[in-house]
């Protein structure tokens, strides 16, 4: 029945569009856009084809979904902990954040921080100058970025090795703890090997140190790596807006662990820290992960607010690309379906760590 | 999780039918719909000094807001009969194709794309612009080629975007464009000083200018003009006759201006006997008959609004706060390119 429904409207609406005169197909996707993007992963010029132009809007929403995600991860965690600490000043500040932040809509306080950053900085002609090679104003953040060598190869290469010995020693600490009841740190060894892997790599490569120094010139400021107050203004937007509901997820995943277990580690003779890594962690997070996912999901989908703030996301060129096409119910359907995948992506890995963490039935 | 995905799927497809319904709208005859409402449906700019705004009184007013009140009083007998629609960029042609407004009034420029693939057909060019820049004056900018490497804030949605790009890539100059989706944000940004330069038709530089700008003389208008910009209203395909009044209640505005006929002595002319004139009053013949109106068609639209010269001064020109000058919007004997066809 749902399926004769969708058909019966899409038979519907393209009857209409037929008779009326408008055209439709996806054909256009191969014709030049014939518009510039101000930011871009990769080189795009106008007279590149309107697909290009999608897949450019879609690097931009993913990079900032995923710096998104990993910051409201960290700035979520720590502020809910903030919410369970001993201290009132701590304490009271983080329940502050929470409903500060999770009370106002994101629109609003996206555009808030850009015309807060925009306000704040200085024009371009004379951009704040703190270190070295980095400039700072209302045309974004310039910094140096190394220059690509031969060299940097290596260093991949060695850092690739690292982690790989570093999974080994993670496996081999396991096994040994599981054979003999020593545990062993697994964390910051692990961490350790895989940068000295990085670092070795990088000498044997000749220690390659060149770096390409942004360079102000006559309207603003070229080279180097850059980021645009477009790009600050939506991370720093949805990161902290989504991170005063991560803060609550992890307090209520904490909290849902009963105070005895704390005491019966306690009784075990584990320290603070090993009780709450090997006792209180493993069940918090089964409490934690699915809502987090949510959590996820909805930075994904709130991103496509960023064309509010003038940042060039997938939605931003949709929006231009219709208009240049008129092809409206095309352009629409792409959006959906780019962050419908998008979210099934998301929600599978996340299931996948779910059943990963939760409680193994044997 | 399996229900948060089943959520997004079920709101994703009710967007799609909300935009099918949208679309199968009626498609019946316009005027007969306009009069049976007693009603004109107008799509109009949400907010563009000149063309198309709300005044301090909740009215809405400007050129593009004129010519579907000299519509409705030819249609209706009464300028005041006007529901106004405000539509932003990308909503506009979706609105005209539904069948949600009657007609396109929205400082909308005509293209061969827009003509031949919307279902929309292009009436009469109301406003002749070109598209400009707008730079701060201590910039020391004063020609468009020295924008080098410029970012430049622009909104979404428009020819603009397009003849930017096609512009600096014929002067071989490179620049990043900053592209918002609204029309506040983007002026706020430059305004904020967040660009070297925005981008707009001359006319709405004019009146971001005068309107939006903390001073407007730290402002300035760059010479060049990169495009050509034939704004007017546009209407649904399929209905010619609706096409028809619409075209003909446009140039009736420039063929009163052209025989001297105002707001003001329209009622003294009717005794006349120029024959331009006793047609255009349909003193002696019966324009309006053959558009599916009455006589006095063309005489209310006048009594309404006055001729395109008065809309124009009252609106962008000298009598208004932007003192866009005439130029190519002078009638054709004037030296400008305003040429309506003649009504007989």
């Amino acid at each position: 029945m749902i399926a004769a429904a969708i058909w019966f409207l899409a038979h519907n609406t393209l009857e209409n569009m037929r008779v009326r005169g408008i055209q439709s197909g996806f054909g256009f996707l191969t014709q030049p856009a014939g518009f510039d993007i101000g930011e871009s992963a990769f080189a795009f010029d106008s007279g590149d084809a309107y697909w290009k132009a999608f897949l450019v809007g879609l690097s931009n929403t993913l990079r900032a979904a995923l710096v998104g995600i990993v910051l409201t991860t960290i700035l979520g965690t720590l502020i809910g902990i903030g919410r369970l600490s001993r201290n009132v000043l701590v304490r009271g500040l983080c329940t502050g954040y929470v409903e500060l932040f999770r009370n106002i809509p994101v629109l609003i306080q996206l555009l808030m921080w850009y015309f807060v950053l925009n306000e704040w900085l200085p024009p371009v002609a004379d951009a704040l100058h703190p270190l070295p090679g980095v400039f700072l104003s209302k045309s974004g953040m310039s910094f140096p970025v190394p220059e690509w060598e031969q060299g940097h190869v290596v260093s991949l290469a060695g850092f690739a090795m690292g982690i790989v010995v570093a999974w080994l020693y993670r496996r081999w600490a396991r096994a040994a703890f599981e054979k003999t009841g020593v545990a062993r740190p697994m964390v910051w060894p692990a961490l350790l090997i895989a940068v000295l892997g990085g670092l070795l790599g990088w000498l044997a490569g000749g220690a390659p140190t060149a770096l390409e120094m942004p360079v102000r010139n006559d309207l603003n400021v070229s080279g180097g790596g850059a980021v645009t107050p477009e790009f600050l203004a939506v991370t720093l937007g949805l990161t902290i807006y989504t991170a005063s509901f991560v803060a609550e997820i992890v307090r209520s995943g904490i909290q849902s662990v009963p105070w005895g277990q704390t005491e019966a580690a306690g009784a075990l003779g584990l320290s603070r820290a090993q009780a709450l890594k090997l006792v209180l962690l493993p069940q918090a997070l089964r409490v934690i992960i699915p809502p987090l996912t949510n959590q996820y999901l909805n930075l994904t989908k709130n991103s496509s607010l960023a064309v509010a703030v003038g940042y060039p996301d997938l939605v931003s060129i949709s929006n231009t690309t219709l208009n240049q096409t008129g092809r409206a119910v095309e352009c629409i359907t792409i959006l959906m379906a780019v962050y419908l995948t998008l979210s099934l992506v998301t929600a599978a890995l996340m299931n996948w760590y779910n059943a990963r963490s939760a409680i193994k039935e044997r | 999780m399996r229900r948060s995905t089943f959520q997004v799927i079920a709101a994703s497809s009710l967007a799609l039918a909300a935009g099918m319904f949208a679309a199968s709208a009626h498609a019946g005859k316009t005027l007969d719909a306009v009069k049976q409402r007693d009603q004109l449906i107008c799509g109009v700019n949400t907010g563009l000094a000149g063309f198309s705004a709300a005044d301090s009184q909740g009215n809405w007013v400007g050129l593009d807001v004129d010519i579907c009140k000299a519509i409705a009083a030819a249609v209706l007998g009464d300028a005041k009969k006007v529901k106004w629609v405000p539509l932003n960029a990308q909503q506009r042609f979706t609105a005209l194709q539904s069948g949600e407004v009657d007609i396109l009034s929205r400082n909308t420029t005509f293209t061969l794309t827009r003509d031949a693939s919307l279902g929309l057909f292009i009436t009469a060019v109301t406003y002749y612009d070109g598209q400009g820049f707008i730079v701060p004056k201590k910039s020391k900018i004063t020609s468009a080629k020295q924008l080098k490497n410029a970012e430049i804030c622009v909104q979404s949605g428009t020819t603009t975007e397009k003849n930017l790009t096609d512009y600096f890539k014929s002067i071989n100059v490179k620049m990043k464009p900053v592209v918002f989706e609204g029309f506040e944000a983007s002026v706020k940004a430059f305004f904020a000083g967040r660009c070297q330069a925005y981008t707009t038709d001359a006319s709405g530089l004019a009146s971001i200018r005068n309107k939006e700008a903390p001073k407007p003389d730290d402002y300035l208008i760059l010479p060049e003009l990169i495009s050509k910009e034939p704004l007017g209203p546009m209407v649904r395909r399929g209905d010619d006759e609706w096409f028809t009044i619409v075209k003909w209640a446009i140039y009736a505005l420039l063929e009163a201006e052209e025989y001297g006929l105002t707001q003001a002595n329209v009622d003294q002319m009717k005794s006349s006997t120029e024959p331009p004139i006793q047609r255009i009053l349909g003193t002696t013949e019966d324009t309006g008959k053959l558009l599916g109106l009455d006589k006095e068609w063309a005489y209310r639209e006048i009594k309404a609004v006055g001729n395109y010269g008065e809309i124009f001064d009252r609106n962008v020109g000298p009598q208004s706060a932007l003192k866009l000058p005439r130029g190519l919007n002078n009638l054709w004997n004037k030296g400008g390119i305003q040429y309506a066809p003649p009504i007989r």
